[in-house]
C-alpha cells in the first residue's frame, strides 16, 4: 500500500513550519535528528501504513524557518505542543530520534499526563554517564553522519554521493544545533531530574554500535524514566531507523499497538 | 605613515614532524608536544625583540592572540601588552586585537584595556576581532553568534568607556547589571580602536560605519583594492571620505645584510604548511554559523574536498613574485615596499617580520635593519604620497566624534 505525504506550512510562534503529514489512526509526532530528514523514508512509510504521522522539521532546520530567538531545544518542545494544539491532536505518541528524542523527552516532562507513548532512539538530550555525546564541530560534513551507520553502505544507500544541497542542509542544521544545544553540548543538566513524572510507557531503543550518543545515555533514560524498557538493535549505529528501519518500524509498532 | 613591528611570536621549538604524521598543526594537535622550558625561552627572547624594536625606531609594536597551536605564543593578548606597557616608553603598544567573542564580560575586558592605557601613558591602540574559528572552538565559544557577540560587546565596550557609571546592560549576549569599572582610558574619548581582517565584506563595512581603519591582513594588491572600495562606498554612506588613515595594511617582510640570508629565512614564513594558522580541518576554521551564509554553499564544497581552497595555496616563490611576501637588503626591501605601498596607500603598516625557525641572531639584525633603515625611508616615501596616519591625521576615533560630517551634509543641502 502506497502511502500519501501532504506537505503543509503551519504558523508558530512567528515563523513557518514545514509539517508533512500521512496516514490515518492515532496520530504520531516524528521528531529528526540534529543532521534534519530526507522527506521519505521506509521507516516513515512503515509508520504511516497503521498511524496518522505527523513529521515537522524542526524550526531552522529543512524547509522551517529559523527563529532567531531560539535558544533551547526546550523552545522547539513548546513549538510542538503547540503544533499539536493547532491539529487538536490528542492522544499523541512521540518518536524521537537523536536530538529528536532530547525535544520528545522534553514535551514529555512538561506535560507529563499528556502523551500516549514515548519512544526514543538513541536519544540526546542526558549527559551520558559514560563516554560524551560526539562532537560533530570538530569533524566535517560528510565524517559526521556517516560516523552514525555501522555499515557505511547503509549511509551510502540514503545519502548516495552527497549532494552539494545536501552538504548545505547538514552546515545550516549544524548552524542550529550550535544556536541552541552548544554548551551543554547536546544535552541538559536539568531534563534527567524532570522526567520522574512522566506517566507515558517509554520504549528505549539504541544501536548497539552508536558512536554518536554512548549506550550509557540509554540506560540513564530507562532510569529517569518511570515506566521504560531499553532495547537494542544489533549492527547498527546511531541513526538507526535509517539503518535499521525494518526492525525499528518493528519495535515502535509492536510498542505502539500493545497494552 | 605609523609603521609597526609583528611577529606571531612562533613556538618553533616543536616537533614539526609530529605535526605532519598527526595531519594538524592546530585545535586538536596535542600539547604534549609543547616544551615549556623553550616557551620560557622564547616568550622571554621576543620581549627582548619588541624592546630593540623600540629602541631602533619602530612607532609601534603589534599584538594579537591565538590558542591551540603553535603558530602563535600568545593566549591573551592584553598580558604582553600590559608587560610591554611597563618596559617601553615611546611605542604605540597595538593590540590587533582583542577577540571579543570570546569574552564572557566585557566590561573587565574595558578595565583592563584602560589600565594598559594609564600604565602606557596613553599609547594603547585598541583592536578588536572577531577571532578566527579555532579560537571560538579553542575557547568553547558558540561560532554561531561569533558577530553578534562581537558587536554588542564592542558597543558594551564603548559605552563603558565613555558614559559614567553605574549603568545596566541588558544585552541578548551580555547582561550586567552594575557597570562601573574604577579604571578608565587615559585617551580621551578613549583609545583609537582599528579593526584587522581578511576576507569578511561584513566587517569591512562595520569598520567603516564606526570610522575605524581597517587593518588588511596580508592581503593580496588586488583584494586589499576590493576591500577599499567597500570601505569607500561604506563611509560616503554615513557621510564622510575615508583616506589613508582608514587603512593599514599587514604584511610579511624579512629583512637580512644579504639576499641570500632574507630568503632563506623567509621561507620560515610557509612554516605552518604554508596556512597561517597551521594546517588545520576546514570546518576548525570555519564553524557553522561562523561564517557569512553567503559562503555556505564554496566552502561546504572544500571542506567536503570538491573545491579549492578559495584563499588558493601559492608557493613560497609565487607568493615573493606577488609582494605576499618580501625579503631582501634593506635597498630591495624599500624598493617592494614602496611598489606595495603606492599600489594600496595605508597609513598604517604593520611588517610581520620574524617568523617560524629563524635564529635569535637574525631576528635581532631583522629588527635592526627593518627598524633602523627601512621604517625610515618607507615613512618618508609615504609622508611625500600623502599618506598620513591617524594621529598625523588627526582622525575622529569613531564616528560619532566627527566634526566634519554636519559641514557636509549642510553643503549637500
Amino acid at each position: 500500500m502506497s502511502v500519501i505525504w501532504t506537505d503543509t506550512v503551519k504558523e508558530i510562534a512567528g515563523i513557518k513550519l514545514h509539517v508533512s503529514r500521512a496516514g490515518s489512526g492515532p496520530t504520531v509526532l516524528i521528531l529528526h535528528h540534529d543532521i534534519g530528514t530526507v522527506d521519505r523514508l521506509p521507516f516513515y512509510d512503515a509508520l504511516a501504513a497503521k498511524y496518522d504521522v505527523v513529521i515537522p522539521h524542526h524550526p531552522g532546520w529543512g524547509k522551517s524557518e529559523r527563529p532567531q530567538w531560539m535558544r533551547h531545544p526546550r523552545d522547539i518542545a513548546a513549538i510542538y505542543a503547540w503544533l499539536l494544539a493547532d491539529l487538536g491532536a490528542t492522544g499523541v505518541s512521540l518518536i524521537g530520534l537523536g536530538f529528536g528524542g532530547w525535544i520528545a523527552a522534553e514535551m514529555a516532562s512538561l506535560a507529563p499526563e499528556v502523551y500516549k507513548k514515548l519512544i526514543l532512539v538513541g536519544a540526546m538530550g542526558i549527559k551520558p554517564p559514560e563516554g560524551d555525546i560526539a562532537d560533530q564541530a570538530i569533524v566535517s560534513y560528510i565524517v559526521y553522519p556517516r560516523s552514525g551507520f555501522h555499515d557505511e553502505a547503509a549511509f551510502t544507500a540514503i545519502y548516495g554521493d552527497v549532494s552539494t544541497d545536501q552538504l548545505e542542509a547538514w552546515d545550516i542544521a549544524r548552524e542550529m544545533s550550535f544556536r541552541i544545544a552548544w554548551k551543554p553540548y547536546m544535552y541538559s543538566q536539568t531534563l534527567p531530574h524532570l522526567l520522574g513524572g512522566v506517566r507515558a510507557p517509554a520504549l528505549i531503543i539504541w544501536g548497539d554500535d552508536d558512536q554518536i550518543v554512548p549506550l550509557s545515555a540509554g540506560q540513564a533514560y530507562a532510569r529517569a524514566l518511570r515506566d521504560a524498557t531499553l532495547t537494542t538493535i544489533p549492527a547498527c549505529g546511531h541513526f538507526a531507523e535509517m539503518e535499521k528501519p525494518d526492525a525499528v518500524a518493528k519495535l515502535t509498532i509492536d510498542f505502539l499497538s500493545g497494552n | 605613515m605609523h609603521m609597526m613591528y609583528f611577529t606571531e611570536q612562533p613556538m618553533s621549538a616543536y616537533d614539526a614532524k609530529a605535526g605532519l604524521d598527526f595531519g594538524a598543526t592546530a585545535l586538536n594537535f596535542s600539547n604534549k608536544h609543547y616544551n615549556s622550558v623553550e616557551g620560557s625561552r622564547l616568550y622571554n627572547e621576543y620581549l627582548e625583540e619588541y624592546v630593540l624594536a623600540e629602541e631602533c625606531g619602530a612607532d609601534g609594536i603589534m599584538l594579537n592572540e591565538h590558542h591551540n597551536a603553535p603558530f602563535c605564543m600568545q593566549a591573551r593578548t592584553n598580558m604582553f601588552a600590559a608587560i610591554l606597557a611597563a618596559v617601553t616608553k615611546r611605542v604605540k603598544i597595538v593590540i590587533l586585537g582583542n577577540p571579543l567573542p570570546l569574552t564572557e564580560n566585557p566590561v573587565q575586558l574595558a578595565e583592563e584595556l584602560a589600565m594598559i592605557d594609564m600604565i602606557s601613558k596613553g599609547r594603547l591602540v585598541s583592536g578588536f576581532v572577531r577571532g578566527g574559528g579555532q579560537e571560538q572552538l579553542a575557547n568553547g565559544v558558540n561560532p554561531a553568534f561569533n558577530r553578534e557577540r562581537f558587536i554588542e560587546a564592542h558597543d558594551l565596550i564603548q559605552k563603558t568607556w565613555t558614559q559614567p557609571g553605574p549603568f545596566r546592560w541588558e544585552g541578548t549576549h551580555y547582561q550586567q547589571r552594575v557597570v562601573n569599572p574604577w579604571a578608565l582610558p587615559l585617551q580621551q574619548p578613549y583609545p583609537r580602536v582599528w579593526i584587522p581582517g581578511v576576507l569578511s565584506k561584513e566587517t569591512v563595512i562595520w569598520t567603516a560605519q564606526q570610522r575605524y581603519p581597517y587593518i588588511a591582513l596580508n592581503t593580496s594588491i588586488e583584494a586589499t583594492k576590493t576591500i577599499h572600495e567597500t570601505y569607500d562606498k561604506a563611509a560616503a554612506e554615513v557621510g564622510y571620505t575615508a583616506g589613508p588613515e582608514n587603512f593599514g595594511y599587514l604584511i610579511r617582510v624579512h629583512v637580512q645584510d644579504t639576499e641570500e640570508k632574507a630568503l632563506q629565512n623567509a621561507r620560515q614564513f610557509m612554516w605552518m604548511q604554508g596556512e597561517f594558522t597551521g594546517l588545520a580541518n576546514p570546518v576548525w576554521a570555519n564553524p557553522a554559523g561562523y561564517f557569512s551564509p553567503s559562503g555556505r554553499r564554496g566552502f561546504v564544497e572544500f571542506a567536503v574536498g570538491r573545491a579549492k581552497n578559495p584563499r588558493g595555496n601559492p608557493t613560497f616563490e609565487e607568493q615573493v613574485a606577488d609582494t605576499m611576501i618580501i625579503a631582501g637588503t634593506p635597498d630591495q626591501v624599500i624598493e617592494r615596499l614602496k611598489y606595495l605601498v603606492r599600489e594600496t596607500r595605508p597609513g598604517i603598516m604593520g611588517i610581520w617580520a620574524n617568523d617560524g625557525n629563524v635564529s635569535k641572531e637574525d631576528r635581532r639584525r631583522c629588527i635592526q635593519l627593518l627598524c633602523g633603515e627601512v621604517m625610515p625611508a618607507i615613512k618618508e616615501f609615504g609622508a611625500g604620497l600623502g599618506l598620513k596616519d591617524p594621529w598625523e591625521a588627526n582622525a575622529p576615533v569613531h564616528l560619532r566624534y566627527s566634526t566634519d560630517i554636519a559641514a557636509r551634509k549642510a553643503a549637500a543641502e
